[in-house]
């Protein structure tokens, strides 16, 4: 009985280790086939050789300027959203002023809100600006969209903090800047890495601002890349997947290394309802 | 001089200079934009042009839009699937890894998570492989077990597109919840379980009567997440099916994109976006009454 309830358990995990991993593999597979290969070949066969020439054409094709672009605006993005999220968090979490509690409820409320709301004024506003098509047209919305999520981690971190280490400061004189800069900076680091790649792996993926605020090819960023490579070169699957396997590879690498962030973002953003 | 530094240092002035920037952001880009949006609902506009002021007729074209009808049922019914399957499997998952006798169990978790670092647009891109009718995964399974009548034009049928997308979105999100459930069933005090084991209870057991019982709060606020996440969904729908064939798989949020960035009638598109906006808020609220209302009559 034991036996066979481990049997049907571990089939099972078995069974979803295939339909998550699967995929991934036979993108990763056909993604070194040629294309003719592909297409005169069993989908499930191995390719005949592992052959790269599909990602070299990838990254001719542009892609290294979209992951430049990329990098660029979740640098940005992610530095003024670990600042302004940080300072606001400090304010919520320590000043006794009831506006605090206001103004942390709205940020709250700012996670339910559906993003298409914000579209087309955020689009007119962009282009009134002067910034539609650009990189720094996508800072905005970016920031706006991933501080919600990184206030609510710094709140819940410097309200652990003991107050001891504030008041001391005070006592010897320090204002609030002081001790934002030299007190609660240093101590709430672990929530600044959190903060930091979480929001990294969020913005690297999103697309929907960069749909509707980039136009030209060489602004385009990652997701927008991927995305129109795959309409002009749709029909040829292998240099397709080589370039969406290089889209994703910079966030499994990122996984590797910093996976318990990643996955206190995740569900920090979800606790509260 | 010394005054305006007294100032500046005062309590008051710090907070308004440490909530600046992220109001400002915040203000500007998600909140503005709310009654913006509504304002826009009130006039014909092209996004360039002239806007003309037309009252509520916009208001009143929506509700006798039937592709904008269409569109909400379909979000219904990825709400209704969404919550009806992530969450279960999602929460089975959860179980299997968090039990102290699994085997492997970080190697399980680490793939399990794969879908969730994927973009929307590597999801929409690799289901679109997998649904090829010629060379794709799921076709060539049905040859190779020699089930012909089988194949089909997933994507292309209005019959299986939506529930096909369906698919693809509920790859991407089980890993999310059962990333949810695991954090919170780790956080279960073990005491709960020992006393439990004392008592006599077994497997099945412990899990219908220490388990569900301690997740009620987490499952309630992955249901509205699920619940809001499905009223709003857009991206791996754009990316795989644009919302086609023939509006088969649109959904509320793709139709305003439509509207408003290939049609160019921003002021209607302004229309859906506020009533998703609304539907949104209101069937949340609605749920987190109903969950309210019955964890009172326990």
């Amino acid at each position: 009985m034991r036996i066979l309830q481990n049997i049907v358990k571990y089939a099972l995990a078995l069974f979803w280790l295939f339909v998550t991993g699967f995929p991934f593999a036979f993108i990763f597979l056909s993604s070194m086939k040629g294309m003719m290969e592909y297409f005169t070949t069993s989908v499930w066969a191995l390719p005949q050789q592992f052959q790269f020439g599909n990602y070299v054409q990838v990254i001719q094709a542009g892609f290294h300027r979209y992951f430049i672009n990329s990098l660029i605006v979740t640098i940005v993005a992610v530095f003024i959203v670990a600042m302004s999220a940080s300072m606001a968090a400090n304010v919520i979490a320590r000043f006794k002023f009831k506006f605090g509690k206001w103004v942390y409820t709205l940020f709250l409320a700012g996670m339910m809100i559906p993003i298409h709301v914000t579209l087309i004024p955020v689009y007119n506003m962009t282009r009134h600006l002067g910034l539609y098509d650009s990189l720094a047209g996508l800072v905005g919305p970016y920031v706006a969209y991933s501080l919600p999520v990184s206030i609510f981690i710094f709140v819940g971190f410097i309200q652990d903090v003991p107050v001891e280490l504030e008041e001391a400061a005070l006592v010897d004189g320090a204002n609030r800047y002081q001790i934002y800069w030299h007190v609660i900076l240093p101590v709430i680091k672990p929530a600044i890495s959190t903060v930091v790649i979480y929001n990294m792996v969020m913005l690297w993926n999103e697309f929907i601002y960069a749909l509707v605020l980039l136009s030209s090819p060489s602004k385009w960023i990652l997701t927008l890349g991927l995305w129109n490579f795959r309409g002009e070169y749709g029909i040829h699957f292998p240099l397709v997947m080589a370039g969406l396997v290089l889209s994703v590879l910079p966030l499994i690498i990122a996984y590797v290394f910093f996976h318990e962030q990643i996955i206190k973002g995740m569900t920090a953003g979800s606790v509260k309802g | 001089m010394n005054k305006l530094k007294q100032l500046l240092y005062s309590d008051k002035v710090a907070a308004i200079v440490f909530l600046a920037p992220a109001l400002f952001f915040f203000g500007l880009y998600m909140i503005a934009p709310i009654p913006m949006s509504v304002y826009y609902s009130l006039h014909n506009w092209s996004g360039i042009g002239q806007r003309v002021y037309i009252g509520l007729r916009n208001w009143a074209e929506l509700l006798k839009d039937p592709i904008f009808w269409l569109s909400f049922r379909n979000n219904l019914k990825l709400v209704v699937v969404s919550i009806g399957t992530q969450l279960p499997i999602a929460l089975l998952l959860a179980v299997f890894l968090s039990s102290k006798k699994t085997r492997f169990a970080s190697l399980f978790k680490t793939i399990y998570f794969i879908p969730l670092l994927f973009s929307s647009v590597a999801i929409g891109v690799m289901w679109l492989y997998i649904y090829d009718t010629n060379f794709g995964l799921v076709n060539s399974f049905l040859r190779y077990i020699g089930k012909f009548a089988w194949i089909r034009d997933w994507l292309g049928d209005p019959k299986t597109a939506l529930y096909a997308v369906m698919m693809a979105i509920n790859w991407r999100f089980i890993p999310f919840y059962m990333i949810l459930f695991l954090a919170a069933i780790v956080a279960i005090p073990e005491e709960l379980f020992e006393a439990a084991m004392i008592d006599g209870a077994r497997g099945l057991q412990i899990f219908r009567h220490v388990t569900l019982p301690m997740l009620r709060p987490t499952i309630i606020n992955a249901a509205v997440l699920s619940l809001v996440g499905a009223l709003k969904f857009f991206d791996i729908i754009f990316a795989m099916t644009g919302g086609g064939p023939n509006h088969a798989s649109e959904l509320m949020a793709t139709y305003m994109y439509k509207r408003s960035f290939k049609d160019f009638r921003m002021g209607y598109g302004s229309t859906v976006a506020v009533a998703i906006f609304l539907i949104a808020m209101v069937l949340s609220l609605a749920f987190l009454r109903l969950t309210r209302r019955s964890s009172k009559a326990d």
